[in-house]
């Protein structure tokens, strides 16, 4: 006679709390209690505070004039512009360090990596001197310490350190010729966008050739033809529409022309250089991560060490890289709210900062700067969770 | 027995929630705890600077001993809590702090939207300039296009907007989160401009490499009336530090000092009389005995002795009274009577 | 025909020159190829652009005697090219100590000796009852150590002796220093660790509303800079409390700490747990154990061990992270630094004050990844023996 397993799980006289299914749900249900509960008492003495003390609660001071101005802005803004204005200006601000910061640490993690397997000794000790120096003192002295070594062994503006006439190094940053565009500038970023996607295009064409036939194609040169080259048609065709904006001395400062200023240089370079750290040894776990009878197949067949890199171990390697790398990407875009320790005006410095300081609703600023670096990470993260799913193994 | 923990701790997290503490009055709080607890600058010379061995001297200092005075009879029952610009607010919102005595400016967004009642203005200031005297500047009007360095939560944000704004000038703000940050910075030619208050600035310069290689310019931009602050309210708390400031004021008008504080126990002078407490029940009026201005000027003195102290032309600070000087002297400095 | 058979070995030729000894070494690890000789190059370059110049800095142009800011300056007031580290001595009391109070700092000193001596016994190999003893040090040493910091005997303000016994409390915006980060960087691995483990254990959760309720947690600690948490701690924690309950600002960051360090030490945790093999959980639950105690006496255990490497490079991440509560105005290794570099007596040596720092930071946190690589290792071979 079968045994009816579910029927036998529970004898008959066991009380109904000692039952897993209904202790699960009594645990739920008594966490969903204390969490809600818990979220009301915070909510509630919040509220109670605020109405008591007559402080002001609401979003709607994001609509209200500013009255302060931020060194660096992408957008226009003035100190007429309102506190939401003052927000995208500081979210703008932590983007572009982090997305400047994101392709050069990759870049000089590769770089960093790759090295720290050299057959050559000098070099691999060098990397690694590099990698243990760096990942062992905390990101925010040695942002503080290039800010302060870059403010110090660079001159005042009326001494500044010229190059070629057109870019100037001072203790006010990096100036250098801007250019202006004219009527007809338009037709350049377009040449561009289809330089881009005709570049894209070759790509895929030329990689379904070299795997149908073997035949390789000069993917690399072709790219950059189209992206650069495309551009600078479109620029003669229009008579070329744009002048350039010199930096000049006048009076305490160079004006005109554009200028990187010493907090985001130092900022940038430092998160580079930690980010790099870190990136390098994810790389060396990536490629010792492919075996190395991938390598000597690859010689097998001829292939230098150059290509062998290239085309079997990197992509191979990517595999392990990634998940990590991603991590990585956060923490930086993370990191770059220490730029509120040098004065560079980002998201933190200048929403949780001077925002937060002139409307004294600091609930309100902490929480939307909160919620913008939550979005951010999770959106880095579904995206290179995508990225991930299409550069994983695919098992023919 | 884990299911009587679980509901015991229900239980609590009800009660808790139910019975939350009631409103206490701050002068209770304050005397059931032995001390007053004073929100201060972190570290700004002659207003509120904490030496090597962690004893606090300064100007907004004393407005918290001389509240201290009046109510315990003792000046050493404060605890400083130094706070940052942007904790402050937050600070005595919370009641982590009884008041704040930081130079702080009264604006009219501050009182009405933060919560808060200004209770006095112990040091009329306004924003100034420090440049360096290489670059040869003799007036502000001259500093187009210079670059401005400056803390970041002040009212000072605002008033150099305003003031390059209404001159047509353009310029350039580094804004830091700390006080020496700034100072640091402007040390070090990132900037060509300090700004901040006039009495900051001349502290601040003290804190330089080379003093006297600095000017400060002639220009006020703003008003920065400066006082002690405390919650929305409670209003007789408000009172205590409102009048422990004003007797101070008096006294200096009245010619009270910390050494002839007993002497003029015995003067004929009604009004002096009534402040110290020989006639009338004032110290009751605000839930204190009668020798709580006595105290606050035996303890720390007047207005004026406090000034000088601190901030006066024989400290490093260097400032003389100016518009802080009594209204009898041409001054701003104006007392309401006790009576 | 006589096939000529080799009947004894030949002896061995050397190998050639080129190919052993230091030239050898040199022609194989840095001029193998031509590329590799131009990156050897590069290196020695790099090499010289820096070594000689730091040795020279900190070393041979170096000031090491004198008492005063003036002597590390030329007489027209300029500073001197060497480091200056007589103000690192003048100042090493604060870097250690913040502004704790002068008389009372053998008490952090005391504090320091007793971990030492209670942790010492962890490191003897076949200690009786080691886990038991490692578990009531780690929980006991706090209690301690706060009663070092903090002092037992609370005067009324005023009364005598409150600024002169010997163990009068001190509050904690006193406490600074290297003491500081070390306390904050502790606290807040140690109170994260069971807070994680329960995150860890309901993320893996069959239960919906608990698995979502850790994932949440989770990952909004982890996807905010640990700067906006102090802040948060800073200026609006002060604001859910209701009305006259007060933290302390130390309190509160090393709630913010805590609670930013118990989302990262979930995945940790939870990276132990996922290493565990299946058969453990169903040995367990054949012998009739309950979650709790399959959970505690089986599973945890083991997976603790194996996140024993990444519990210390947690560790040395929130070590380092501690700087940042420098930025709301806490006087740790690097805000007494500053401190120091904002000394009017001092100023224009920040450069040393940053160096000195860094090299801290450097020793601590290199001897902690040595130490849970060496971890890793013994760990691994203890799993491959079986």
């Amino acid at each position: 006679m079968a045994v009816d397993v579910r029927e036998t799980a529970r004898a008959p006289d066991t009380p109904i709390w000692l039952d897993s299914r209904y202790r699960a749900i009594f645990f739920q249900v008594v966490l969903l209690v204390i969490v809600l509960g818990f979220g009301a008492y915070i909510f509630h003495n919040t509220y109670a505070n605020l109405e008591r003390r007559g402080i002001a609660s609401g979003f709607g001071f994001l609509g209200s004039t500013a009255g302060f101005d931020i060194i660096m802005h992408l957008v226009p803004y003035s100190a007429a512009s309102s506190f939401g204005q003052a927000l995208l200006v500081g979210l703008l601000n932590t983007l572009v360090v982090a997305g400047i910061g994101i392709v050069f640490a990759t870049m000089l993690g590769f770089v960093i990596g790759v090295a720290r397997l050299s057959r050559n000794w000098l070099i691999a000790r060098l990397a690694a001197v590099y990698i243990e120096g760096i990942r062992n003192i905390p990101l925010l002295l040695q942002i503080i310490f290039w800010y302060q070594v870059l403010g110090k062994s660079t001159p005042g503006p009326r001494q500044s350190i010229g190059i070629l006439g057109l870019f100037f190094i001072n203790n006010r940053g990096l100036y250098m010729p801007a250019p202006v565009f004219q009527e007809g500038f338009w037709l350049a970023p377009v040449a561009l966008a289809i330089g881009i996607v005709a570049s894209i295009v070759v790509f895929r064409w030329a990689r379904a050739r070299q795997v149908a036939t073997g035949q390789q194609f000069p993917i690399l040169w072709t790219s950059l033809g189209l992206t650069f080259g495309l551009p600078l048609l479109a620029l003669i065709v229009m008579g070329m529409p744009f002048h350039w904006d010199y930096p000049e001395l006048q009076g305490f400062n160079f004006s005109g022309g554009m200028v990187l200023i010493p907090e985001f240089i130092s900022l940038t370079f430092a998160l580079v250089v930690y980010t790099a750290a870190f990136i390098g040894e994810t790389v060396r776990a990536g490629i010792m991560a492919v075996s190395h009878g991938q390598t000597e197949a690859a010689y097998a067949l001829g292939l230098r060490p150059g290509p062998t890199l290239r085309l079997v171990i990197i992509p191979q390697a990517m595999r392990v890289i990634i998940p990590p790398m991603t991590s990585q990407y956060l923490n930086l875009t993370k990191n770059s709210s220490l730029a509120t320790a040098i004065a560079y005006p980002d998201l933190v410095a200048v929403f949780a900062g001077t925002v937060l300081n002139q409307t004294g609703q600091a609930v309100e600023c902490i929480a939307i700067t909160m919620a913008v670096y939550l979005t951010t990470s999770l959106t880095t993260s579904v995206f290179m969770n995508w990225f991930n799913t299409k550069m994983a193994l695919r098992e023919r | 027995m884990k299911k009587i923990s679980v509901i015991a701790a229900g239980a609590a997290l009800i009660a808790f929630v139910a019975g939350e503490a009631q409103a206490q009055a701050t002068l209770d709080a304050v005397k059931k705890r032995g001390q007053v607890i004073c929100g201060v600058s972190q570290s700004l010379p002659g207003f509120a600077n904490p030496d090597a061995q962690g004893n606090w001297a300064g100007f907004d200092v004393d407005m918290c001993r001389a509240v201290a005075a009046a109510v315990f009879g003792d000046a050493k029952r404060v605890k400083f809590v130094p706070t940052t610009a942007k904790e402050r607010f937050t600070a005595l919102q919370s009641g982590e702090v009884d008041f704040l005595a930081r130079n702080t400016t009264w604006t009219m967004s501050r009182d009405t939207q933060l919560g808060f009642d200004f209770v006095g203005i112990n040091f009329y200031d306004g924003q100034g300039f420090m440049v360096t005297k290489k670059l040869g500047v003799k007036s502000a009007l001259e500093l187009k296009g210079a670059t401005v360095c400056t803390q970041t939560g002040t009212t000072t944000e605002q008033n150099l907007a305003d003031f390059f704004r209404a001159n047509k000038m353009e310029y350039k703000v580094v804004a830091f989160e700390k006080n020496d940050e700034v100072l640091a910075a402007y040390d070090s030619g990132r900037c060509d401009v300090f700004t901040t208050d006039r009495s900051g600035l001349a502290a601040d310069r003290t804190k330089l490499k080379n003093p006297n290689d600095h000017v400060i310019l002639p220009e006020v931009i703003s008003k920065e009336p400066l006082g002690p602050l405390v919650r929305h309210g409670d209003n007789n708390w408000g009172d205590i530090v409102r009048w422990a400031f004003f007797v101070m004021l008096n006294a200096e008008e009245l010619g009270v000092d910390s050494k002839n504080v007993d002497e003029m126990k015995k003067s004929a002078n009604p009004e002096i009389k009534r402040m110290l407490g020989i006639e009338g029940d004032f110290g009751k009026m605000v839930g204190l005995d009668n020798n709580w201005a006595y105290n606050v000027i035996k303890l720390v003195g007047n207005y004026a002795e406090s000034y000088d102290r601190n901030v006066g032309p024989n400290t490093p600070i260097a400032l003389s009274r100016g518009v802080n000087a009594l209204w009898t002297k041409g001054g701003l400095q104006y007392a309401p009577p006790i009576r | 025909m006589t096939t000529a058979v080799e009947t004894s070995q030949k002896a061995e030729i050397p190998p050639p020159a080129s190919t052993v000894g230091w030239v050898g070494w040199l022609r194989e690890n840095l001029f193998s190829s031509w590329q590799s000789t131009v990156l050897t190059l590069l290196a020695i370059w790099i090499i010289y652009l820096v070594i000689p110049p730091f040795i020279q800095w900190a070393f041979i142009d170096a000031i090491w005697t004198g008492n005063e800011a003036q002597d590390c300056k030329l007489p027209d007031g300029s500073r001197k090219d060497g480091a200056c580290w007589i103000y690192i001595k003048a100042w090493i009391g604060g870097y250690m100590y913040g502004l704790y109070p002068y008389d009372l700092r053998w008490r952090i000193d005391l504090a320091a000796i007793a971990a030492v001596l209670m942790f010492a016994p962890l490191s003897i190999k076949n200690l009786p009852y080691k886990n038991v003893y490692g578990v009531a040090v780690v929980l006991l040493y706090p209690i301690v150590a706060y009663f070092m910091f903090y002092g037992f005997v609370d005067f009324p303000p005023g009364a005598p002796g409150s600024a002169t016994h010997p163990w009068r409390t001190v509050q904690t915006d006193k406490w600074g220093g290297l003491a500081l980060t070390l306390l904050i960087a502790s606290v807040g691995i140690i109170a994260a660790l069971p807070l994680g483990i329960l995150l860890a254990l309901g993320r893996r959760s069959s239960m919906p509303i608990v698995s979502t309720f850790s994932v949440v947690f989770i990952e909004l600690w982890r996807g905010v800079p640990l700067i906006t948490v102090l802040f948060m701690s800073s200026v609006m924690l002060p604001l859910f409390l209701p009305e006259g309950v007060n933290f302390d600002k130390l309190l509160r960051a090393l709630i913010g700490v805590t609670m930013f360090s118990a989302a990262y030490m979930a995945e940790v945790v939870r990276g132990g747990l996922a290493a565990i093999p299946k058969g453990q959980y169903e040995g367990a639950m054949a012998l009739g154990l309950s979650y709790p105690k399959m959970m505690t006496f089986i599973i945890l255990p083991q997976a603790l061990r194996y996140a024993i490497p990444n519990i210390v490079s947690n560790f040395i991440g929130l070590f380092k992270d501690t700087t940042l509560v420098a930025i709301i105005g806490m006087f740790d290794l690097l805000g007494a630094i500053q401190l120091g570099n904002a000394d009017p007596k001092w100023l224009g040596f920040s450069i040393e004050g940053y160096a000195f720092a860094a090299l801290l930071y450097f020793v601590f946190c290199f001897s902690m990844s040595r130490y849970s690589q060496h971890l890793e290792r013994k760990l691994h071979t203890g799993h491959k023996k079986r």
